[in-house]
Order: C-alpha cells, then sequence, then structure tokens
C-alpha cells in the first residue's frame, strides 16, 4: 500500500512503553489518512467524554497518505485529541516539514498516551525510538528549545515540533509548534501535550515516499504544478502578498470584524494589509515542504524578527483589537510563536477583554499593565506576552476569551463558536460562513469549510454573500471537501485551483486506491460524522450549533453590509436536512450505517 | 452639469502597480463600471472581483454620484 508507510507508533508515557502497530488498509480506505485517521483513532482508544488534561486523553500526530510525497503542498499533518478549549474533538493541522520527516522516518502516525513523571521529550531517528528527559527545556521559548534540540540531536535536518511555556501552564489556547514558526494552532492542542509532560518531538527520517504508479504521479505532479501557477491567487495573490492580501478585500466587503465585531469596515485596513506589510515590513518568504505557492512571510520591525503574520493573526491584532501599527502586529505575533500561542484567540481574547474594559466590566484596578484600550498597540504586545508568560491578569487571558468574560458573567462579548474565537469574517454580512461557523466540528473556525471562496472570491463560482438560499448545500460539500484534503495531507490551498476529481487522482496515483469522486467525498461526509458522533457523545449538542448574540441580533451600522444579521434560523434547519440529520442536528442510526459507522 | 458624477476609485493588490491606490474621478453620466474600467484600462480578466459601495457588482451595472467603487485581481488566503 503505497502513500503509507503502514505503521503507527504507539507511546506510553505513564509506562515508558514504545511500540509499532501495523495500519488496517480497510481503515485507510475509510478514512484516508491525516484528520479521518487520526479520528477514529481518538474514538477507538479514548472514547468520547475523557478530560482533555488528563492521562486518558490521547494525543494523535497524523500525516495523511500524500504527506511528504512527490505531489505539490503536501507538508500536513494534524494534531488530534479532546480539546480543553471546547470539549469538541481537536484537530488543528499544521504545515512545513516535520510532517513529511515523520513520514520518512517510517510513520503514519504517532500516539501518545499516559503521562510522563517528568518533563521529557520524545526523540524519532527512523526506527530507533526514545524517551528524552527535557527538565531542562522546560520553561524555554520555542526557538531556544529548538536550538537546543537540534544541538543535542547532531543533526541539522532534524525536524523539531514543541510547545512553548503555554501550554506547560496548561492554557487552553496553546498550540503546537514546528519548523520554529509553523502552528497546529487552533483548539488548544498545545495543552494536551503539555498536560503530558512532553516538550517535544524531534524527527529525522532517510526513507522517501514512493508512489504506487510513478509515471501517472509524475504526470500529475506537473499538471497540478501548472494549475497553481496558472491560477490568480496561487500563483500570484499568495506567492506576492501572502495570506494577508485578504484584508483589503474583506474591508470593503463591509464583513472585515472591527474592535470585537462591534463593526464590519476598519478605516485603518489599508495602512494595515498585505500590501502594506509587503512594502515595509517583509524579509523573506517561508516556504512549506514541496510548495509551489509560498505563502508565508517572514517580517522585521524595530529589530523584531520572525515567521508571519498571516491574515488572521494581522486582524486579530490590528482590526479585531482596534489597533494601526503593523510593527505591534509583528511583535504580538512573535509572542505567540515563542510563548506557543494560538494568534487568533490570542488577539480575539484581548480584543474581548478591550470591549469589557470599553464597557466598565473590567475595572482599571484589575488591569496590571498597560491600558486595554481599543487602539493600543503597546497593549496587544505587552498583554500577549504577558499571557505566555501567565502573569497577572495574563494568566487569566490565557483561557481564552470565553472563560476570561464568563469571570465577569459576561460571555455574551466573547466572540467564539463552543468557546473557540471566531476568525476574521463577520458572518452578518457573508451568511454561508456563519452557518458553517455554527457547525463545524471544532467551534469558531474557518478552515473547516471556507465558504469565504465561493461568497467573497468567486472561486469555484460566485454567490451572493447575502442570500441564504443553496448555502446549507454548499456548506456540507465544502466541509466533506476539506475533511478529504486534510486527511490526504494537503495545504488547502490547493482548492482554490483543484478539483475533486484532482485530489481523486492524486490519491490513486500515489496510493493505487481507485475510488470515485463521489467515494472520495462520502469519505469525507463519514469524517465529518464521526467527528459530530464524538462531540455528541462528549455532551457538545445542538443547541451550540449558534453565534454569539450579537452577530444574530445587532445588525451591522456601515458598508456593504449594513443593517444585516446572519440568518443563522434559517439556515441550520435546511442544513440538517443536507446532512440527513434529524430536525435536532443528530445522525441517524440509518445515516451513519450508510456511511459504515456503526 | 447634471451629466457629470463623482466616483470614488479604489485599487488592490497588483492593480495599483503603475496606477494609484485611491482617486476621486468625475464620470460623465451614464456610465457603466465597465466603461470606467475601460477608462482606466483594466480588462474584466484582470479585475475578477468588483465591488460598488462594498457589493460585488457586474460590468453593466451602471454607477451613480458617489459610488465607491472597489477593483481586486484574483486574491485569496484565509
Amino acid at each position: 500500500m503505497s502513500g503509507y508507510c503502514g505503521k503507527l507508533l504507539r507511546v506510553n508515557l505513564t509506562t515508558g512503553g514504545i511500540g509499532t502497530e501495523a495500519l488496517d488498509p480497510a481503515l485507510a480506505r475509510k478514512f484516508i489518512g491525516g484528520r479521518g485517521l487520526g479520528s477514529y483513532y481518538l474514538q477507538r482508544i479514548a472514547g468520547p467524554g475523557v478530560d482533555p488534561l488528563s492521562p486518558a486523553n490521547p494525543l494523535i500526530f497524523a500525516t495523511g497518505p500524500l504527506t511528504g510525497s512527490a505531489m505539490p503542498a503536501t507538508g500536513r499533518y494534524m494534531a488530534i485529541a479532546r480539546s480543553p478549549l471546547t470539549g469538541t474533538i481537536a484537530c488543528s493541522n499544521s504545515g512545513g516539514f516535520w510532517g513529511p520527516e515523520l513520514k520518512c522516518a517510517g510513520y503514519d502516525l504517532v500516539v501518545v498516551e499516559g503521562k510522563a513523571a517528568a518533563p521529557c521529550y520524545l526523540s524519532i531517528r527512523d526506527g530507533e525510538v526514545a524517551l528524552k528527559d527535557a527538565s531542562g527545556l522546560w520553561g524555554r521559548l520555542v526557538s531556544q528549545t529548538t536550538e537546543a534540540l537540534l544541538a543535542s540531536f547532531g543533526d541539522p535536518k532534524a525536524r523539531v515540533l514543541c510547545i512553548g511555556p503555554a501550554g506547560e501552564r496548561l492554557s487552553p489556547i496553546a498550540s503546537i509548534m514546528n519548523d520554529r514558526y509553523r502552528a497546529a494552532g487552533r483548539s488548544g492542542v498545545g495543552a494536551v501535550m503539555g498536560s503530558k509532560n512532553l516538550k517535544a518531538v524531534v524527527v529525522r527520517g532517510s526513507g522517501w515516499v514512493a508512489p504506487e504508479r510513478p509515471e501517472k504521479a509524475e504526470e500529475l505532479r506537473k499538471i497540478l504544478l501548472a494549475a497553481l501557477k496558472d491560477n490568480g491567487i496561487t500563483g500570484q495573490g499568495l506567492p506576492t502578498y501572502g495570506t494577508a492580501v485578504l484584508v483589503n478585500i474583506i474591508n470593503e466587503s463591509g464583513v472585515y470584524p472591527t474592535r470585537n465585531f462591534q463593526g464590519g469596515v476598519f478605516e485603518e485596513a489599508r495602512a494595515n494589509s498585505g500590501e502594506a506589510l509587503k512594502e515595509k515590513y517583509l524579509t523573506g518568504m517561508d516556504i512549506c515542504f514541496r510548495c509551489p505557492i509560498a505563502c508565508g512571510r517572514y517580517c522585521e520591525a524595530d529589530g523584531v524578527e520572525g515567521g508571519g503574520p498571516e491574515y488572521e493573526t494581522l486582524w486579530a491584532f490590528s482590526a479585531d483589537c482596534g489597533v494601526s501599527d503593523l510593527p505591534a502586529v509583528i511583535k504580538a505575533n512573535r509572542w505567540c510563536n515563542e510563548y506557543g500561542l494560538d494568534t487568533i484567540s490570542t488577539g480575539a481574547t484581548i480584543a474581548c477583554a478591550m470591549e469589557l474594559a470599553q464597557r466598565g466590566i473590567l475595572k482599571p484596578e484589575e488591569v496590571d499593565g498597560p491600558l486595554l484600550a481599543f487602539g493600543s498597540g503597546e497593549a496587544v504586545v505587552e498583554w500577549t506576552r504577558k499571557m505566555g508568560a501567565g502573569e497577572g491578569l495574563g494568566a487569566h487571558l490565557a483561557l481564552g476569551s470565553y472563560r476570561f468574560a464568563e469571570r465577569y458573567g459576561a460571555s455574551e462579548y466573547s466572540m467564539s463558536v463552543k468557546k473557540q474565537e471566531l476568525p476574521a469574517y463577520d458572518p452578518r454580512g457573508i451568511q454561508g460562513q456563519g452557518l458553517h461557523y455554527a457547525t463545524s466540528n471544532r467551534g469558531g473556525c474557518h478552515v473547516r469549510g471556507y465558504l469565504i471562496s465561493p461568497e467573497i472570491l468567486g472561486v469555484p463560482e460566485k454567490l451572493d454573500p447575502h442570500r441564504t438560499e443553496g448555502k446549507a448545500a454548499w456548506a456540507k460539500r465544502f466541509q466533506d471537501l476539506t475533511a478529504v484534503i486534510d486527511s490526504l495531507g494537503l495545504c488547502l490551498f490547493t482548492s482554490f485551483a483543484m478539483k475533486v476529481e484532482h485530489y481523486r487522482d492524486m490519491f490513486h496515483a500515489v496510493t493505487g486506491i481507485d475510488l470515485t469522486s463521489e467515494e472520495l467525498l462520502r469519505a469525507g461526509e463519514r469524517i465529518w460524522n464521526l467527528e459530530r458522533v464524538y462531540n455528541l457523545a462528549s455532551g457538545i449538542g445542538p443547541e451550540q450549533d449558534t453565534l454569539p448574540k450579537r452577530l444574530l441580533a445587532e445588525p451591522l451600522k456601515e458598508g456593504g453590509a449594513k443593517g444585516m444579521v446572519n440568518r443563522l434560523g434559517e439556515l441550520l434547519p435546511e442544513y440538517y436536512r443536507e446532512r440527513g440529520w434529524n430536525e435536532k442536528g443528530i445522525p441517524s442510526k440509518e445515516r451513519l450505517a450508510l456511511l459504515g459507522l456503526e | 452639469m447634471e451629466d457629470r458624477m463623482n466616483v470614488e476609485v479604489r485599487l488592490f493588490a497588483t492593480l495599483s502597480r503603475g496606477r494609484f491606490e485611491s482617486r476621486h474621478m468625475v464620470l460623465r453620466s451614464p456610465c457603466t463600471l465597465r466603461q470606467l474600467m475601460e477608462q482606466l484600462g483594466i480588462g474584466e480578466a484582470e479585475a475578477p472581483l468588483r465591488f460598488v459601495n462594498g457589493r460585488f457588482a457586474n460590468l453593466d451595472d451602471a454607477l451613480n454620484d458617489r459610488d465607491i467603487v472597489s477593483l481586486f485581481p484574483s486574491v485569496g488566503g484565509g
């Protein structure tokens, strides 16, 4: 079975036991790999309802069959566990080189269970796997940890994945970082790793991912490289400006959330856009494994440099906090990278605190640092640092916006779904995206069904973002296709230029598994339902398929979507029907059986 | 001067190269978005994402006094 290594690495931190297990080919066909296979193992090992920060919650690193292959943009892996932030499944995706390196070392998945008695790290050199002491690394920043591990590993080509101090302190918005600047950012997977006393996983592999049908794979690779190059988004927009190229178009559409979603137009957007970043602060590009898109940025301001900022990061620290100060964004981004914090949740939590302060709910005497006032670049930088370091009020902010606002009985000011902070698109003016936010299996998130693509960017066709008609079917299709892409181990950005047939062909060429497009999408639907069932069984019910009250009841006051709210009440019943679930949002036994999920 | 109108034109990303970022223009009325783009020398394919007052616009839409026209090349990300 080419594409797959055919092997899982299983590590028990409580006992120190290390072993391997063969991958069942029938499971690979059913759940593809990456997100799908990882979610399957999560359920099989722990079942739903496990305490996210207990030793019983497994942490699974999962590559896909295309990860590390010669196909374009195949640098992805997923980190899967039950989330301490949302209580749903956590399934966080990252690029760079760590995922491909793990494949080259011979493993499709690494399943980590239990809890080590003292800080440790996992060292993988092909078949040579060991748990090593990390007490000297505990408390160290991501860059320091990475440098130290590369030096002691003795091979500069090794790849390091680690947590920063935020994960060690179990912040539910802590990320897992790899290759220094790449983040499995969302849903607090870093805290799960911290709860296990696992600081890092260093990997070096000498193998490679050979395709089943080499000639077909090579032909396909050339066709797809050309398609990515010829596409305006993947061939020009992203390579030239990075993801922050979105700032202006989202702002001009009146859906660029500003000051904790109090508005949809940021008056200083142009000065804080991807174009401005390129002109003044860009120092280089941060390119993932075999990726022709090359969207990653390196930036520098006032002597502070590092990877990013991405669009979402830029928004979270800029418009969402009312800040017009790109150097402040770059510095806050750097603290997130170093302490291992999710940039979206960090910026959005600071924005929430700023609104609580604006309303007099958060009293000045509680604020043991810079004034939490919209517009303060100093505040976003210093509060990000304090959140990472767990200092004073920063330790409370590091719990995320929902838990922070809840302390004041004001959780309605947390712009989150299932306690996870929403990203950079106001769903009042993008109806389908709002439906996706409400139904994403990991809570507030844009990358499980990116309806911005048809609703704003016109890909694959232009839909009116203000209308609800047909959006439920679009949401389902995008969600199912995204589950496929995440499971294959490809970057989601390939979908700007590729169609489902391309994914089918790549899967076939690399693994030899010949599915129809319908069967592939059906696998995506199976994965989506698997996650849904897990969430329901974990006590995250359909009553949480909703949006913050503000987005359902307070119309936007200006811009192209002026006067609008999200009409989720119209969208949700249709979505449940499209999914074949009952009117309460529960998948029926028959539907699950049809998908092969008994 | 009833046949004149003022329109603000905003160009983004690669479209502003060698042109301008934002400009107030006086146009002869009636004028469609297509005619404005012809006047600017911007082809349809060069600016597939076209907004008037924050709403997606068609090429044959007539422009009105004080409209804001925003033009983008293909962009995306997330």
